[in-house]
């Protein structure tokens, strides 16, 4: 949903964010019983406030994750053991 | 007839909304200009240590573990020059039921909109506070909806706020995701009056009342472990709540000669509204982008007087770079086995370094740990960084860290140092932001009283701040 064009966004905002409006994503059940990506609809959220906007994804899952093994990371743990026993353990 | 919703007619609405939203009058408390009487404010609308303990304790918040860090201590007895060497103990704030000390805040925001009859409460916050705000809401009955500045213009969220985002699902909270732009605080205005919620504000009296208790057991912890109080207290920072909360409880528990030192991540030189360097930063609190406006300008916040107020009580003021706390992180989780978040840590490297300079009879306490996971481990965000153009290396932090551009992982713990900030600056900039704010450079002699507290500072130290900043002099 956009809340603000970039025309209505706030005086003190830097450039690049002018350029662009401010959008909201809001995830709740469909009020209606059918729908399609793209698609105008209304949701009842968890607060069970009605909210109306273009529907995005439906049942979205949580993308974030633990990462990728680090290189730069992965060998901090041995070292400062090795550091602290002077490497007796070699 | 249907409301302005326009941003300049909602934020002219702002004190309006806000004094149904907090239920505060704010008004009661200005002397004149502005002046007003803090500690009034605080002893009216806060509530006692003993209350907040008996609030918290039944939501089952705060009475966190205290522990010597006994493996980074050797480590930095192995570092430090002869007879220097303070010992570091971590009070481990991750225990709390939503994973950080936010649950202290919200526990009595939360029991306090219950009190005064509200159906729900909001708070805007892309941090651990909305977790802590929805927990606590959870447990109390009440409806949460929190507001969250979460992706660039891309739809690229960043990992560690996805995160929180999901954890305040969890609690069953209703999750605004809003793109970057401080009109976050719009929207949440919108959100308060159409609800008529409760506004959880990170920074009304009741916020802070809930931290004072952390400083408070530190000081009893710390007596009892080691026989006296800390010789300093490490506190990461960023919109000064926790500073204020913790220097007031310590100070309450008779720990006064307890330097309190503010710790933050430097990443000076990016702009916090811009839409293209969000996603250049890894991480998303208890950086220099809230630490330095916040206690520069505490009447930014989302209520009209701000009750954390940082100025009164950091002693000192010290910067770290995003790859020694990514370091430290692993640190403490190898040497100590506590796997802990990201943030948190920021005052645990810095206390580090600052140990090094300390006599070894000397204690330092940081005063909190946040729980980790998905999105909030250094290897999600390093991830991430990748993924955004970062070049991420091992060398020497404090010579080659260039926020948005370089993160450089230490290759030995002597690398882990700070960048001191002086106390001062912050203090002149306070007076050339009210300068502007007020558009005038002559106070009231209430107001400088006022600010004789505010900035901990003599009227001469003022005059003479006032006079550097001015234009005409």
């Amino acid at each position: 949903i956009m809340i603000l064009t970039p025309q209505e966004r706030a005086p003190q905002v830097p450039e690049d964010t002018k350029k662009v409006p401010l959008m909201m994503r809001v995830k709740g059940f469909l009020v209606d019983e059918s729908a399609a990506i793209g698609q105008l609809v209304t949701i009842q959220t968890m607060t069970k406030r009605l909210i109306t906007g273009k529907l995005v994804t439906i049942n979205p899952k949580y993308e974030h994750d633990f990462g990728e093994p680090v290189p730069e990371l992965i060998t901090i743990g041995m070292e400062l053991r090795d550091f602290l026993t002077g490497g007796e353990d070699e | 007839m249907t409301k302005d919703n326009s941003y300049t007619a909602v934020m002219a609405r702002r004190v309006e909304i806000m004094k149904k939203a907090v239920g505060i009058d704010y008004e009661k408390f200005i002397i004149k200009g502005f002046a007003f009487d803090y500690e009034k404010m605080m002893r009216e609308v806060g509530y006692s240590i003993e209350e907040v303990r008996k609030i918290q304790a039944e939501t089952c918040v705060g009475n966190t573990p205290l522990v010597e860090l006994k493996n980074i201590n050797k480590l930095i007895k192995k570092l430090a020059p002869a007879g220097k060497g303070a010992r570091i103990f971590l009070k481990d704030e991750a225990v709390n039921p939503s994973g950080s000390f936010k649950d202290r805040r919200a526990a009595i925001s939360v029991y306090h909109a219950q009190k005064l009859g509200y159906k729900g409460v909001i708070a805007a916050t892309s941090g651990n506070y909305g977790a802590a705000v929805a927990s606590q809401a959870a447990k109390r009955g009440l409806k949460c909806i929190i507001v969250q500045e979460c992706y660039d213009s891309q739809w690229r969220g960043q990992p560690e706020i996805l995160e929180k985002g999901r954890a305040c699902e969890a609690y069953g909270a209703e999750v605004v995701q809003l793109t970057v732009g401080p009109e976050l605080f719009y929207y949440t205005l919108l959100l308060l009056e159409e609800t008529g919620y409760f506004n959880a504000s990170l920074y009304s009296p009741y916020a802070i009342a809930g931290i004072e208790t952390l400083g408070y057991e530190i000081a009893e912890q710390m007596k009892e472990l080691t026989g006296r109080f800390p010789d300093a207290v490490v506190v990461t920072h960023a919109g000064g709540g926790l500073i204020t909360g913790t220097a007031r409880g310590l100070k309450k528990a008779g720990a006064t000669q307890t330097k309190i030192i503010g710790a933050s991540v430097d990443l000076r030189g990016l702009h916090m509204a811009s839409d293209s360097d969000f996603n250049k930063k890894y991480f998303t609190t208890g950086h220099t982008g809230f630490g330095i406006p916040f206690a520069v300008f505490p009447d930014r916040s989302d209520v009209p007087k701000n009750a954390a107020r940082p100025l009164r009580y950091m002693d000192k003021y010290v910067l770290v770079t995003q790859g020694e706390v990514f370091y430290v992180t692993e640190m403490l989780a190898q040497l100590e086995g506590l796997q802990r978040g990201p943030a948190g840590n920021t005052s645990l490297t810095a206390a580090i370094a600052l140990a090094l300079e300390m006599y070894e009879d000397q204690t330092i306490v940081v005063n909190e740990t946040e729980y980790t996971g998905a999105g909030k481990l250094p290897a999600a965000q390093l991830t991430f960084a990748r993924k955004m153009g970062m070049i991420i290396k091992r060398g020497d932090p404090i010579k080659e860290d260039k926020p948005g551009q370089v993160i450089v992982i230490p290759e030995h713990p002597s690398q882990i140092r700070y960048i001191e900030y002086p106390i001062e600056e912050m203090k002149k900039s306070y007076i050339k932001e009210l300068i502007k704010h007020e558009a005038r450079n002559n106070f009231t002699k209430e107001e400088m009283e006022f600010l004789k507290e505010d900035l901990r500072a003599t009227e001469e130290e003022i005059n003479e701040w006032i006079k550097a900043v001015s234009f005409w002099k």
